[in-house]
C-alpha cells in the first residue's frame, strides 16, 4: 500500500463538483430505492397503534401459524444446506475429478431458474397426476399442498448459498494444514472438527446468513406448492399475499414489518462480520511490522 | 491397514485426504435427488405433448405476450440497474463521505429483503395515495399497476448484482495506470473510456447479464405490482401459476421449459464472462 498522501491525490481526479454529483446520485438512489420503502413498511405496520401491530402479527391465529410455518421451514432447509455445502466444498475445493467443473455449475442452477419453474418441478412429480403421485397416494404420504413440499421448495432455491461461499474460501486456504494434521496421525473426524470447521467458520456463518434470509422470503416456489392453505401450509411471504388479496393493509403491513426487520438484522450481521475478518486479516500483518 | 489401502491405486496414492467418497457421494445425492430428477420431470412432461401440442402451448398469443413483456421489463431493469450499479460502484471505492459504510451495507437489502415484502411495498408507495404516487399520478405517470411499475420494482431487486461484480474490480485496479495515461497526456475523459472503462466492462457485462437472468424468473415482487393484466402487465412466471391453477400442467410445462431453456442460456453466459473476468488472474 502507498502512502495515504500519494493516495489520497491520485484517487480524486475529478473535478469536486463532479464528485459531489455523484454523491448525490448515490444519496438519491438509495433513498429512493431502499430507504424510502423500508421506511414505509414500519411506517404503515405502526400506523394504528402498536396494540394494532401486536393484534395483527401476534394475536391473529393464521399470521401466528405462518410465523412457526416459516420457522420450521427455514430451520430445516437451512439445516439440509449447511450439510450439503460442507460435502460440496469439500469434495470440489480438495480434491480433482472429472466432471468437477460440471457439478460446480450444475449448482448455481437454482440462481438461474425461476422460482415458479421450480415449484412446477415438484408439482410433477409429487402432485396427484405427477409421476410418483400414485405411488405417494397409495402410502398416503403428502408432498404438494403440504410442509414436505414447502421444504424441498426451498431448499431447491437456496442449495447454492452456503456452497458458493465455502468453495472460494476452502481453494484459497489450501490443503496444507489438514494434509499435516492427516500425515500427524489425526483421523479423518478429527482433521475436520479442528482444523477444517474452524478454518471455514466465518464464510460457513456467513452463508448460513444469506441462505436464511433467501429460505425465509422464498415466495413463488411456494405460492405453487403450498395450496395457501390459511393455519396449515402458509408461509409468512404467502400470508402477505392473502392478506393484500383481502385488503387487509394493517395485516400486511404487520407481517412484512417482522420480514423486514428480520432481514435489516442479516444485514447488520453481515456488516460486522466483515468488519471482524477484515480486523482479523489485518492483525498478524500489524505484529509483522 | 490404510497403508495398504493406500497402496490398492495409483490415484489413491495421490489422495491422502480423507473423506472424498463419502463427501461427493453425498454432494451428488442431493444434486440428484433435489435438482436433476425434478429438472427431468420438468423435461419429461414437455415431451408428453406432440411438437405441434408443445408450440400451441408454449407460444398462444397470451404465451407471446406474456414473453414480450417479461423481457422488455426485465431489459430495460437491466439497463438501468448497469447504470446505477456503475456509479453506486465507483462512488463507493473512490470517494469518501459521511454515511459510506452505512450506504454499502444497504445496497445488499434487496437480497436480504423477501421479495413479497419488496412487492407490498413497492405497489403501495406508487399508488394514487402512496408517498411517491402522490406527486407522479397528477403529472400522468402511472406506475402501478403498469409495465412502468415492473420495470420499478425489478430494478430494486436487481440493484446489488452490478455494484456487487463491479466494486471488486475497481478496488484492484491499478493507479499506476490511470497515472501513466494522465503522464502521457490523456485528459480525464479519454482515461475514463480508455483505460478504465475496458478494465471494468467484462464485470459490467456479468452484473448486466445476472441482473437480467434474476429480473426473468422474478416473480413474488411483481405480482403485488403489475396487476397480472393479461396481454398488458401479465409476466411469463404468472402465466405459469395461472395455467397451474387452471390445472393445464402441460401448458404451464411448456412455458416454464422455454422460460428453463433461456434461463440456461444465460447461465452459460454469465460463465463465460465470469471466466473472460479472471483471464488475466
Amino acid at each position: 500500500m502507498t502512502e495515504p498522501a500519494a493516495r489520497g491525490f491520485s484517487r480524486s481526479r475529478e473535478p469536486a463538483w463532479v464528485k459531489w454529483l455523484l454523491i448525490g446520485a448515490v444519496y438519491l438512489i438509495v433513498t429512493v430505492l431502499i430507504v424510502v420503502p423500508v421506511v414505509q413498511v414500519f411506517c404503515i405496520a405502526f400506523s394504528a397503534g402498536i396494540e394494532m401491530f401486536i393484534q395483527k402479527a401476534l394475536v391473529d391465529h393464521d399470521s401466528r401459524h405462518a410465523m412457526w410455518m416459516t420457522f420450521w421451514v427455514t430451520l430445516i432447509s437451512v439445516t439440509i444446506n449447511i450439510f450439503f455445502g460442507v460435502a460440496l466444498a469439500w469434495a470440489v475445493a480438495r480434491f480433482k475429478f472429472p466432471g468437477r467443473t460440471l457439478l460446480i455449475s450444475m449448482v448455481d442452477l437454482p440462481f438461474a431458474i425461476s422460482p415458479v419453474a421450480v415449484g412446477l418441478m415438484f408439482m410433477l412429480l409429487f402432485g396427484r397426476q405427477g409421476f410418483f403421485g400414485g405411488w405417494l397416494d397409495e402410502w398416503g404420504i403428502e408432498i404438494v399442498f403440504s410442509t414436505p413440499g414447502l421444504i424441498l421448495a426451498t431448499t431447491f432455491v437456496t442449495l447454492p448459498f452456503i456452497a458458493r461461499e465455502l468453495i472460494p474460501v476452502m481453494e484459497a486456504i489450501g490443503p496444507d494444514e489438514e494434509l499435516a494434521a492427516i500425515t500427524l496421525g489425526a483421523s479423518g473426524w478429527q482433521m475436520f472438527w479442528m482444523i477444517t470447521i474452524p478454518n471455514i467458520r466465518w464464510a460457513l456463518l456467513y452463508g448460513i446468513i444469506l441462505c436464511t434470509a433467501r429460505a425465509m422470503g422464498e415466495f413463488g416456489a411456494v405460492s405453487v406448492l403450498s395450496g395457501k392453505i390459511a393455519g396449515l401450509t402458509e408461509t409468512m411471504p404467502l400470508r402477505i399475499d392473502k392478506l393484500f388479496n383481502e385488503h387487509d393493509e394493517q395485516g400486511a403491513f404487520a407481517i412484512a414489518a417482522i420480514l423486514t426487520l428480520f432481514s435489516l438484522i442479516t444485514l447488520a450481521a453481515k456488516a460486522l462480520m466483515e468488519h471482524w475478518v477484515l480486523a482479523s486479516i489485518k492483525k498478524p500483518d500489524a505484529d509483522e511490522l | 491397514m490404510s497403508s495398504s489401502a493406500a497402496k490398492s491405486t495409483a490415484l489413491r496414492k495421490r489422495r491422502v485426504l480423507p473423506g472424498l467418497g463419502l463427501s461427493l457421494g453425498y454432494s451428488l445425492t442431493v444434486v440428484t435427488l433435489l435438482l436433476l430428477i425434478p429438472l427431468a420431470a420438468c423435461f419429461a412432461k414437455a415431451a408428453t405433448l406432440t411438437p405441434s401440442q408443445f408450440w400451441a402451448a408454449a407460444w398462444s398469443e397470451r404465451a407471446q405476450a406474456a414473453y414480450f413483456v417479461t423481457f422488455i421489463c426485465s431489459f430495460v431493469a437491466a439497463i438501468i440497474d448497469t447504470f446505477l450499479g456503475l456509479i453506486l460502484a465507483w462512488v463507493l471505492v473512490r470517494y469518501d463521505f459521511y454515511g459510506k459504510r452505512f450506504i454499502d451495507s444497504l445496497i445488499d437489502l434487496p437480497f436480504a429483503l423477501p421479495t413479497a415484502v419488496a412487492g407490498l411495498v413497492y405497489a403501495n408507495l406508487y399508488t394514487k395515495n402512496g408517498w411517491f404516487g402522490q406527486w407522479l399520478v397528477p403529472w400522468g405517470i402511472e406506475v402501478s399497476f403498469t409495465r412502468l411499475g415492473i420495470i420499478v420494482v425489478l430494478v430494486f431487486v436487481g440493484l446489488p448484482f452490478v455494484v456487487r461484480t463491479v466494486q471488486p474490480l475497481l478496488e484492484t485496479l491499478d493507479n499506476d495506470l490511470e497515472d501513466a495515461s494522465e503522464l502521457l497526456g490523456a485528459t480525464r475523459w479519454q482515461t475514463l473510456s480508455m483505460v478504465i472503462f475496458p478494465a471494468i466492462q467484462p464485470a459490467l457485462l456479468t452484473g448486466f447479464a445476472l441482473t437480467f437472468a434474476r429480473a426473468i424468473g422474478e416473480f413474488g415482487s411483481v405480482v403485488f405490482i403489475s396487476g397480472n393484466k393479461q396481454y398488458k402487465t401479465e409476466i411469463a412466471p404468472f402465466l405459469i401459476v395461472s395455467r397451474l391453477e387452471e390445472y393445464a400442467y402441460a401448458e404451464a410445462t411448456a412455458v416454464a421449459v422455454v422460460l428453463i431453456v433461456i434461463s440456461l442460456i444465460l447461465l452459460l453466459i454469465i460463465n463465460g464472462l465470469e471466466r473472460w473476468n479472471r483471464r488475466y488472474d
